[in-house]
């Protein structure tokens, strides 16, 4: 059904060529049901892409204006804040998610501890830590640069639950609405960006 | 210094890469540096190489009557007759006739396993790839073997038929389908240039000079879990950090993302098996 919409968005838009590409998903799709025929069903619904998923994939991750402002509002709309408006946990405990990788993969069942933000995998975040990728951008000195004001730690807390309510399609999870990270961790790695005690701002 | 002992320092600093997960960016140079002495020091004397003891398991095994049929491999077609081991891997994935399906590397011998042999394919998919310190499987054995016989080939994959095309659009869509609880493809981590995970360096696999440069080199020994990993293998545990299900060996979806990857990689050299971190 998704894509449906997708392929009628895209005529809509007359982008012939992403237009052309729709059967070549539909194959996709059934290949990918194909390749994990013995995979159990809450395993199998992992590989079922949601409408923001489908066309960012299908538009490279740079879909059209419409349909870029619709993911962001859809994204937005999930977004989950803290019932009692706090913000910012305990850094330390959020420097400890931003090392982990841990959760999700299929040998991590029975789960042994808790998930992981695995920030480090793709973020420069502190002096400390050598061992950084450079798939996102170096958050080195994030909360001191933009100050720790109400509107920028509800941002950065936003960005964490859902990348896409912010950027869509960006190349990060959306820890929160993919239940990666809980709304508390989430707060723990605020802390970890915004907090002046953060080691993330006490950088030279 | 001799060789054993360059090669025992190069594989110590190895080893240490998967024991202390963090490194500093001079030391993981260093190791880099020890890496590519040691490729140098194969390439000067291939029987350094550990793969090779698989690969001489896999020769023997392709010629061993084993299964119900208790027949050996040497009737098995790669694509360039019966039996032709040298230079076939250079030109896979392919079209096979007899099979009526564009195949790998592993999923041909799968079928090869199957038909000739009389070797059940859903058990031979059941436990396909080794754990972390557990030699390769016996039919990445073969393939390990196969593949070192295309070594120094330029990598040429496919026959003209139109079926290969079709399977190497359907690779390029699954390379950048997007999914699971982490919104990954492989498209996340491989389409772009110079980036890395933590300290490894991951290659852009969409743009051709690059995935000519590394494509050719799987099977590898890879060094961190110290045994060898076969491209079906090396895509599985690329499912496994995307948070995906257990990629099976011989699917569609295995196959067209070789093809795709072998159609980016076409000219590249095949410098199989390799050592990889």
């Amino acid at each position: 059904m998704r894509h449906l919409i997708a392929f009628a968005t895209t005529l809509l838009l007359a982008n012939p060529a992403v237009a052309e590409d729709s059967s070549v998903r539909g194959k996709a799709d059934a290949a990918v049901k194909a390749a994990f025929a013995t995979a159990p069903p809450e395993w199998k619904s992992r590989l079922e892409q949601d409408e923001t998923m489908a066309v960012c994939s299908a538009n490279e991750n740079a879909p059209p204006q419409a349909l870029y402002e619709a993911i962001q509002k859809r994204e937005a709309a999930t977004v989950l804040y803290p019932s009692d408006g706090e913000f910012i946990g305990d850094w330390k405990k959020g420097e400890a998610l931003a090392q982990s990788g841990y959760g999700l993969r299929f040998t991590d069942y029975p789960a042994r501890r808790e998930n992981g933000g695995n920030c480090y995998a793709c973020h420069q975040l502190t002096r400390a830590e050598v061992s950084y990728g450079t798939l996102g951008p170096s958050l080195l000195g994030y909360g001191k640069a933009r100050g720790n004001g109400p509107d920028e730690v509800k941002a950065v807390y936003a960005k964490i639950y859902n990348s896409n309510a912010t950027a869509p399609c960006s190349l990060m999870p959306r820890f929160g609405h993919n239940k990666v990270l809980t709304p508390d961790q989430i707060k723990h790695l605020v802390a970890l960006l915004m907090d002046p005690a953060s080691p993330v701002n006490k950088a030279e | 210094m001799t060789l054993k002992r360059i090669v025992i320092a190069s594989l110590a600093l190895c080893a240490s890469v998967g024991l202390a997960g963090r490194w500093a960016l001079a030391q993981d140079a260093e190791t880099e540096r020890g890496l590519e002495r040691y490729r140098q020091m194969m390439k000067e004397d291939p029987w350094s190489n550990p793969a090779l003891l698989d690969a001489d398991r896999g020769e023997a095994l392709w010629a061993t009557a084993r299964g119900p049929k208790n027949a050996t491999l040497e009737t098995c077609d790669l694509g360039k007759g019966p039996g032709i081991v040298d230079g076939a891997f250079a030109e896979l994935p392919r079209y096979f006739a007899d099979a009526d399906r564009v195949m790998d590397l592993e999923t041909r011998l799968l079928w090869c396993m199957e038909t000739v042999q009389g070797l059940k394919q859903a058990d031979l998919v059941k436990r396909p790839h080794p754990a972390g310190g557990q030699p390769v499987k016996d039919l990445g054995a073969i393939a390990t073997w196969v593949a070192s016989k295309s070594s120094g080939a330029l990598i040429a994959a496919g026959s003209g038929h139109p079926k290969e095309k079709e399977m190497t659009a359907l690779g390029e869509a699954l390379f950048t389908r997007r999914s699971g609880p982490f919104d990954f493809s492989c498209a996340t981590c491989h389409a772009d240039a110079g980036r890395r995970i933590r300290l490894q360096a991951l290659p852009h696999l969409s743009e051709p000079a690059e995935a000519k440069k590394v494509v050719g080199e799987w099977p590898a020994y890879r060094v961190s879990s110290t045994h060898v990993m076969t491209m079906q293998h090396r895509l599985y545990d690329c499912y496994w950090q995307m948070r995906l299900p257990e990629l099976e060996m011989g699917s569609d979806a295995s196959v067209a993302l070789i093809a795709y990857l072998a159609d980016k990689a076409r000219g590249g050299e095949i410098a199989a098996p390799s050592i990889k971190r």
